[in-house]
């Protein structure tokens, strides 16, 4: 996967989390819960999502790098670029 | 008991398999409208259940519903109607389906009582389902275990929906649950701890396989070629329970704040009674049901003569049921007047939520003096005849003043409501 596309990934599983949400218009440099409504269990469901459709562990320490988009595609590439999108919607 | 404040029905919201608000269900009720459907669930293959199809998103949104458990969800939907249809509001809440004119509840002075028969099974199968896809990794079981099943979880989240900041909490009476809600509701209000309650009982039990199982281990389960057909109390081949999900819950306020507000009154509470059986697991003892009913007219100050209306817990069990014939027939003895009907042979068996529901079916009874029947009795058991049961086609009585409503559960629990009309002139 490139960057963009575990953005794409990221924004799939935000959509399955919070389905109330608009996501057209998130800036990715931003924090996520700057911009739409995600609490502490809604990034523990990010995490479970991120292990249960990629196979990849983040542990507690680095849930701070999942804090924007961006960060979330910095941090992820190393452990996702060899990894297919799979998308839901 | 006369220090007592009296206690009121000013709302009814539900969700029952066959309506999804009291007149609907009325109308099914006395047009002879099932809810029981065909339904399969994992393990258990293909069998029968009550299932509800109110729109949970009315009043919940797509992230709450997905977060939260189906008891929550039907507590929340039951919640909001009870209050809409009081007339209420809370502070500072536009709550949808409320009238212009709604009165403002202080959310610190509203309590929250929701009787369940079981809670945690359906989360805790279905995380174990999926663990077990992960080759029991327990580093794929859920964060949302533990906040979807502790006992709480229906009435917490009614709380985390509505803002309500007084008590709430759910009371385990297995069957007998939905009435236990309603009493808390009464004695809380008596006690002045609370000026509004929103109290019954709630189920979600068709979600979760093991109940079926259980009831089929125990030769319990119903079964019939038609899925309408299959709950059928009283009649000589009955031969089982239909698991049910549903829910309802009272608005419940003190006579003289009613009156104030000059609410619409559906009923007043007038006495209540729960006993234990203190015998076995399961089998019930009608010893202990007829103390229980006597205990609850005794509080009502009536004459078992004085009863108009029985709602039975009959759950179509071939034993059950005559036990609970049994107990009445000691009570009621050749007193056609008494009219005794049963609501399970329409919505199956709605557990927690069964004894708050089934009055509810019932209450418009005080407006348009029809009783319900118990349908699908093809041929009455010569050991559940009783002369004031009312079978299949609805009985226009006239004048009902007063409501004895049963529910019974697991480990000997036995609960009886009654509930009496309050004229007009008093709202």
């Amino acid at each position: 996967m490139t960057k963009e596309e575990i953005v794409s990934a990221i924004k799939d599983i935000i959509h399955t989390i919070a389905p109330d949400e608009e996501l057209g218009g998130l800036d990715p440099q931003e924090r996520l819960r700057d911009q739409i409504e995600l609490d502490s269990m809604d990034f523990l469901d990010i995490v479970m999502e991120l292990r249960k459709r990629y196979g990849v562990n983040v542990p507690e320490d680095d849930y701070k790098e999942l804090a924007s988009l961006d960060s979330c595609a910095n941090y992820l590439h190393p452990l996702m670029q060899d990894k297919e999108l799979k998308l839901s919607v | 008991m006369a220090d007592l404040a009296r206690v009121v029905i000013t709302g009814v919201g539900l969700a029952s398999p066959n309506g999804s608000n009291l007149s609907e269900m009325r109308r099914n009720l006395l047009e002879g409208v099932s809810g029981v459907e065909p339904y399969e669930i994992r393990h258990v293959g293909k069998t029968f259940a009550g299932v509800c199809h109110f729109d949970p998103l009315r009043h919940q949104t797509r992230k709450a519903l997905r977060r939260g458990t189906r008891a929550g969800s039907i507590g929340i939907y039951c919640a909001n109607e009870a209050l809409g249809d009081a007339g209420l509001e809370l502070e500072s809440c536009a709550a949808s389906g409320t009238r212009g004119t709604a009165t403002k509840l202080d959310r610190s002075r509203v309590g929250v009582y929701v009787g369940t028969t079981e809670h945690g099974n359906v989360e805790t199968e279905n995380q174990i389902h999926e663990v077990m896809e992960y080759d029991f990794d327990l580093k794929f079981w859920s964060h949302h275990h533990n906040p979807r099943t502790v006992a709480n979880n229906p009435a917490g989240e009614i709380t985390l929906n509505t803002g309500i900041t007084g008590p709430a909490y759910a009371l385990g009476g297995a069957c007998a649950g939905g009435n236990l809600g309603i009493i808390q509701g009464v004695q809380m209000l008596q006690l002045g701890e609370i000026d509004t309650a929103l109290a019954g009982g709630v189920s979600e039990s068709i979600h979760t396989f093991g109940i079926f199982a259980s009831f089929r281990a125990e030769g319990a389960l119903g079964d019939h070629a038609d899925a309408t057909r299959v709950s059928r109390p009283f009649d000589k081949n009955r031969n089982g329970i239909v698991v049910s999900e549903g829910g309802c819950l009272y608005t419940l306020e003190r006579l003289e704040d009613a009156q104030k507000r000059g609410a619409r009154i559906y009923g007043e509470v007038i006495g209540h009674h729960v006993n234990s059986d203190a015998a076995d697991f399961v089998l019930p003892l009608p010893q202990r049901q007829n103390e229980c009913m006597r205990a609850a007219l005794d509080r009502a100050g009536l004459e078992p003569g004085e009863v108009d209306l029985v709602s039975t817990h009959a759950t179509s069990t071939p034993l059950g049921d005559v036990q609970e014939v049994s107990a009445m027939r000691e009570l009621f003895g050749d007193d056609a007047s008494v009219c005794i009907n049963n609501t399970k042979s329409y919505i199956g068996h709605t557990m927690g939520a069964a004894g708050a529901l089934e009055l509810a079916g019932n209450l418009p009874s005080f407006d348009d003096g029809w009783v319900h029947p118990t349908i699908n009795v093809d041929e009455l058991d010569p050991d559940c005849e009783l002369p004031g049961l009312v079978l299949n086609q609805p009985r226009e009585v006239g004048d009902i003043d007063t409501i004895l409503n049963l529910s019974f559960g697991m480990l000997g629990i036995n609960s009886a409501v009654v509930v009496r009309r309050v004229p007009v002139h008093q709202h």
